[in-house]
């Protein structure tokens, strides 16, 4: 297996005439945690959208498992084994809490139409499977008991892990996740923390964008830093507290994030 | 969850008495020698076709949440398959209905494949398209097949296992035989992973998208197969009225079909159903009002969407049976260190 589960190489993007990426590239090695940083409109949600197949880059290339994935639609990019949240919370809200991890499942499972209209007992004994498999992941995100609540009926920091929870039922290998502590307490975001490191024991890298700098520093190998579409830095998180660049466009102007 | 088995089998079989009462009407009319008996099993045999037509709408509309009001197109295209293979080539009915089936399912999908990504009142207004164009086609007599504004006349009548249906009663077990098929093949499509996935394409597009969802092609098979079953609800009625023409097959039954699926409350098919009985069955028991219909429609629809948005019967929650172990699991209550992930 190669240590380098993903790659960007210089990955461009415009939104009309705004430059939202110029020249990205970074790599991203396997069963790391690895932090994108900076400050609001740095161009990280963008990163994501165009490693997920949300957006397409203009020019530059993402490769995954040494395979260019760049272009793909965002359901073949799930297949491949890249999963994710969202900044803002995307739960099927209607639904319940295991029909929303089931989803995640979709891309694993194989039944067609033909075998659903029918209930064939190949598709039941993939039902059976497959609920199993969301009810542990449901366990592991701590939300087993809730499984037959709507979602929308969950407290703030539970939808957080429930969307979690449906990215990693698709079994991937690498999981992104846009700001998973946004809007949680102290007291979630240490559980958070731990959920993290529980993630990266089942050797699933993860990436994530986040703005509380202690809960980056605590959680993350390897940081990196953006700003106005460029990285302007790339290190563990030691070398990136010390970054002059860092501390001038980031952390030294902004002191509400407490660095 | 233990107790799921008991609860599960009195529905079941209350169900199952409710249907055979049902299916005992046209004996029972006879029994008491109501003359008009055969009117009300014909408009019975009306709501059972509508109810098929309904549930096929329904899993565009309500499953994957396409507003989609075109319906009667395909509806068109399958009894004008049925009676062209049945007057020109001599097919029978039965023969004709998986021809209905393909055509309107091809057709759906010519269709489909450039408005599928439309949203909300674009589709709508594309649909509306779709049945006016297919309406006028068929008015001018396309092809030299359709017989023009007059339609065609002298469908047969379908036979089974050499019994020629004929009678209303004969219809009524045909129809809501169809009815029973429908239901099940849709129950069954709606809790699994195809109606999951049209579910999550209703919910949130782009939520479903990015966890592996291919949404294109979701929303197409649901177009394509919807059309296709309404195809077979036009064999049906070709064979059962004798005659069809382009009059058949207006706007307003698209309309009539799409107020059917929201009154009755979209996704939930017993909902459809008796949105089914209150559309069609209920003007016709208030004879007097008929010519006010469009407005009673009007009224209930504005009440609906103000009082019950979600429809007569919303969907309800999906049933799903955990496996024994997780039953159990979750019944005993020492699994505190689990629930916290430390």
């Amino acid at each position: 297996m190669p240590p380098t589960l993903l790659s960007l190489h210089n990955v461009y993007k415009t939104f009309g005439g705004l430059l939202a990426v110029q020249d990205i590239g970074f790599e991203v090695i396997r069963d790391t945690v690895v932090g994108v940083i900076g400050p609001n409109g740095a161009g990280k949600t963008t990163v994501f959208n165009l490693i997920t197949g949300s957006i397409k880059p203009d020019s530059g290339k993402v490769i995954f498992l040494k395979k260019p994935i760049t272009g793909l639609k965002p359901h073949s990019i799930v297949n491949k084994g890249i999963a994710r949240t969202f900044q803002t919370i995307r739960l099927f809200s209607k639904l319940t809490v295991l029909e929303n991890v089931l989803s995640g499942c979709h891309t694993r499972m194989e039944a067609g139409l033909v075998a659903s209209i029918l209930r064939l007992p190949s598709q039941r004994r993939e039902e059976r499977k497959f609920i199993d498999r969301a009810m542990d992941e449901l366990e592991f995100v701590g939300l087993e008991s809730k499984w037959q609540h709507p979602a929308d009926s969950l407290a703030y920091g539970d939808q957080r892990r429930l969307e979690i929870a449906r990215a990693l039922a698709s079994d991937p290998q690498l999981l992104i996740l846009d700001e998973p502590a946004g809007g949680m307490n102290e007291q979630e975001t240490i559980k958070l923390g731990d959920l993290i490191r529980k993630i990266k024991k089942r050797k699933i890298t993860v990436m994530l964008i986040e703005h509380d700098m202690s809960f980056v520093m605590d959680v993350c190998d390897k940081v990196v830093v953006m700003e106005g579409g460029l990285k302007i830095a790339e290190g563990s998180p030691m070398e990136i507290q010390k970054n002059q660049r860092v501390i001038e466009a980031y952390l030294g102007v902004d002191d509400e994030n407490g660095y | 969850m233990s107790d799921c088995p008991t609860r599960k089998w009195p529905s079941l079989v209350g169900t199952g008495a409710a249907a055979a009462a049902f299916l005992a009407i046209p004996l029972f009319f006879k029994a008491i020698g109501l003359r008009s008996g055969p009117y009300w099993l014909d408009l019975l045999n009306t709501v059972g076709l509508y109810t098929i037509l309904a549930l096929s709408l329904n899993v565009i509309l309500g499953h994957a949440g396409m507003f989609h009001m075109g319906h009667a197109a395909f509806f068109a295209v399958g009894a004008y398959t049925t009676a062209i293979l049945n007057l020109n080539h001599g097919w029978t009915i039965l023969a004709t209905m998986p021809a209905a089936f393909l055509a309107a399912g091809l057709l759906a999908a010519i269709l489909a494949g450039p408005i599928i990504h439309l949203r909300g009142d674009y589709l709508l207004i594309v649909t509306i398209g779709i049945v006016e164009i297919t309406r006028i086609a068929l008015s001018n007599n396309i092809f030299g097949l359709t017989g023009g504004p007059n339609g065609l006349v002298g469908i047969a009548r379908p036979s089974l296992f050499g019994f020629r249906l004929s009678k209303p009663q004969h219809f009524f077990y045909f129809i809501w035989f169809m009815v029973g098929v429908t239901y099940v093949m849709f129950y069954f499509l709606e809790n699994s992973r195809f109606g999951r996935a049209l579910k999550y394409i209703k919910e949130d597009t782009v939520a479903a998208e990015s966890m592996g969802v291919n949404t294109t092609a979701y929303k197409l098979i649901a177009f394509v197969l919807g059309a296709a079953w309404a195809g077979v609800a036009g064999a049906i009625y070709a064979s059962r009225m004798r005659t069809i023409s382009p009059d058949s097959f207006t706007f307003e039954e698209s309309v009539l079909l799409f107020t059917i699926v929201i009154l009755g409350g979209s996704g939930n098919q017993k909902g459809v159903m008796l949105g089914s009985f209150m559309v069609i069955g209920l003007p016709e028991i208030f004879r007097g009002f008929q010519d006010k219909r469009l407005l009673v429609f009007g009224a209930a629809l504005v009440l609906m969407m103000i009082f019950r948005p979600q429809g007569l019967f919303p969907p309800t929650p999906a049933r799903v049976k955990l496996s024994d172990a997780w039953s159990n699991k979750l019944v005993e209550p020492a699994t505190n260190s689990e629930s916290d992930d430390g």
